[in-house]
């Protein structure tokens, strides 16, 4: 079918003056996502996966400016981790400001260092993920960053890595407009955390493909923000082998538009993938958690938790689906979204979906919206705890199953931290 | 120590009154029973001691120590010494016991121009105070109040207490829901409170609980006001005789 005028032009507008690389096993991958963003066009308010989201700004010719907020703001997170920090400035790797990459016990490379090697690894990762995420939904926002990505790193974990990685994305043009793609393989019994953290430009799109062989583990936990004027668009696609293990966690606090998919394949049995978020908007604030979690293989367990923290008009949206495969019997899935609205303008949009083809499974899902609980309040208020901090901590409350996905003690700590910090400035 | 005068109160938003005059003077150290019929307004008078929303105060007054105790917010009124043990204890699931316990002291610290206590000092206390109820360590690591049973509950509402320290203490049915034992307990950690300045209202329905807990005063309390107040005997011819001759006298 012919893509609509419309669609063409904005497609047009949108990649206008974007780097095209043509060389190497890069180049080809390029091409292929070129031509497959032709067919698709970019997503427009009338697509049904784009119903709750204004998708306007994200395909725009142009960025809006975006006022630089600067850490300050926030309460800084992972600064006590023993890790590897790789700095992008504006959506460029900046090596000055770097840790020496070779410090994580890790492979890591630049995206354009290794388009110039031939028959190298990440030739069947890169774009691979994300041409499969396509399916049975679009995604062409990712399919755009496949093709036109600035910069980006290749990571991969032979075994267990020595540091976390911490990719910080530092926003110093007002205008600036960042697409980034990351591969990253973890082998066959190897174990790998990287933390991400910053906002990163103006405008941010993000590709961050996994691929977690069998036994292998993942562990990503972001921060996102601090800059309210922020918008960003990122996608997580990952595959996972046999009896491996993927864990991602996003905190979100502030950030005018954010849409964050994450599209997992659990491709091989006895394999677990759980992906969580806690939210907390004020005021212009619009999130989106957009997630598809396929079971395509027997024993696999996912678990999927959002909780959003409303205020001042602040939109949530949870758009989360299980799909159960035919064959991929004793499946246990799990998902939950819920918001706590703390005034009647704030809104929580949620889409929940099961699509289950197998018979012996066990899948549930819940999604609710409330506002805080008054006697909870009184209660803590009793025992001479003021109102605003009473607030808080039951806003911390609500969040932490969230939370407590995030396996390692002391960035979880940094998480609660920072929340806390957004509570004490943002208390009415 | 607690001087409540001509107390009137309407619920906020319905035209219902519930109570229609309480007066009552609790000097410090003594303990003070209020029993009554269901509906009396009992459970009422310690919510608007405490400043639960929902009330309405149309007349009279309430002071704690002088102070106005209705002008105040309800952290305010712990923190200048009441303390009301609820009927039905709130579960907060996500906030750990002792996050509770530590928060709420420090709060109430802070606002007496105290530093925080340490985390040393703080879990010194709580274990001490908590062996003495024979509440568990498990117990204190789980959210608060959440999966408690009934006696389990009643007993954490006894160790805030204890851990708070307050001056005026309330007890709203602290008996209700318990077997004897657990009332047993209950009482012997309230005893051990009992120190000849701190004051007690304990608002119950049977006279049992007050076998444990000996009164100074007793008070029955029918249609929003208090109508017959005596000594410890009174609670015992309630006990015998019920409530309604006591009602038909008043009528």
């Amino acid at each position: 079918m012919a893509l609509a005028e419309a669609k063409r032009a904005t497609l047009a507008a949108r990649t206008a003056g974007l780097t095209v690389v043509s060389e190497g096993w890069l180049g080809t991958a390029r091409a292929a996502a070129r031509a497959r963003l032709a067919a698709m066009g970019l997503p427009a308010r009338r697509d049904e996966y784009w119903r709750y989201t204004d998708p306007t700004s994200l395909t725009a010719a142009d960025p809006s400016p975006a006022r630089v907020d600067g850490e300050e703001e926030e309460t800084p997170v992972f600064t006590a981790i023993d890790r590897v920090k790789l700095v992008f400035v504006d959506g460029v790797f900046d090596a000055k400001a770097s840790d020496d990459p070779r410090l994580a016990g890790v492979e890591i490379e630049r995206l354009a260092e290794a388009a110039a090697r031939p028959g190298h690894w990440a030739r069947d990762l890169f774009g691979v993920l994300e041409a499969r995420g396509q399916s049975p939904v679009d995604r062409p926002l990712a399919t755009m960053n496949t093709a036109y990505a600035t910069d980006g790193v290749l990571i991969r974990a032979t075994a267990r890595a020595r540091k976390p990685i911490s990719l910080i994305y530092i926003h110093k043009s007002e205008t600036s407009d960042a697409i980034l793609h990351h591969c990253i393989k973890v082998e066959t019994g190897a174990d790998l955390t990287v933390l991400e953290n910053g906002p990163a430009a103006a405008r941010f799109c993000k590709v961050m493909e996994v691929e977690v062989a069998d036994g292998g583990s993942f562990h990503h936990v972001r921060a996102q923000g601090p800059d309210h004027e922020r918008r960003a668009v990122t996608h997580v696609f990952a595959r996972l082998g046999a009896r491996s293990m993927f864990k991602s966690f996003t905190l979100t606090a502030n950030g005018r538009l954010t849409r964050n998919e994450v599209v997992i394949e659990l491709a091989g049995a006895d394999s677990m993938a759980h992906v969580a978020g806690a939210t907390m908007g004020d005021g212009d604030f619009h999130h989106d958690d957009t997630v598809f979690v396929t079971h395509a293989a027997e024993r696999c367990e996912s678990r999927q938790v959002f909780k959003k923290v409303l205020k001042n008009g602040a939109v949530g949206v949870f758009q989360g689906k299980i799909l159960v495969k035919a064959g991929a019997q004793k499946t246990d899935g799990y998902q939950i979204s819920q918001s706590l609205l703390l005034d009647e303008d704030s809104q929580f949009l949620a889409k929940p979906e099961l699509e289950i083809y197998a018979d012996d499974v066990k899948c549930s899902h819940g999604s609710t919206s409330g506002a805080i609980d008054e006697t909870a309040l009184f209660y803590l208020q009793s025992r001479g705890v003021p109102k605003r901090a009473a607030q808080a901590l039951l806003v911390l409350a609500f969040l932490s199953e969230a939370i407590q996905e995030i396996d390692d003690e002391a960035i979880a700590e940094d998480i609660r931290g920072r929340l806390e910090g957004w509570l004490n400035r943002h208390a009415r | 120590m607690l001087e409540i005068n001509n107390l009137h109160v309407k619920l906020e938003e319905e035209d219902k009154v519930i109570l229609r005059g309480v007066d009552l003077l609790v000097k410090p150290g003594e303990v003070h029973a209020i029993m009554g019929p269901n509906g009396s307004g009992k459970s009422t008078l310690s919510y608007v001691l405490s400043g639960r929303g929902g009330y309405q105060v149309t007349e009279g007054s309430a002071r704690l120590d002088g102070q106005d105790l209705l002008a105040m917010e309800p952290e305010e009124r712990a923190a200048a010494g009441l303390f009301l043990a609820f009927q039905y204890p709130v579960e907060i699931p996500g906030v750990g016991n002792m996050t509770f316990l530590r928060t709420a002291l420090n709060a109430q610290r802070k606002a007496q121009g105290l530093d925080d206590l340490s985390a040393g000092d703080f879990l010194k206390l709580v274990r001490e105070k908590a062996k003495a109820l024979k509440i568990d360590a498990e117990m204190l690591k789980r959210p608060v109040n959440v999966g408690f049973s009934g006696g389990e509950k009643k007993r954490n509402e006894i160790l805030q207490m204890a851990v708070l320290e307050p001056k005026m203490c309330i007890l709203d049915e602290t008996d209700s829901g318990l077997d004897v034992d657990a009332m047993k307990l209950v009482a012997d950690g309230v005893n051990a409170l009992r120190n000849g300045r701190r004051s007690f209202l304990v608002i119950t329905h049977y006279q049992r609980l007050l076998d444990h807990i000996k009164p100074d005063v007793v008070h029955i309390m029918a249609a929003g006001r208090i109508i017959r107040s005596g000594g410890p005997d009174l609670a015992l011819e309630v006990e015998h005789n019920g409530y309604a001759d006591l009602l038909a006298e008043v009528k």
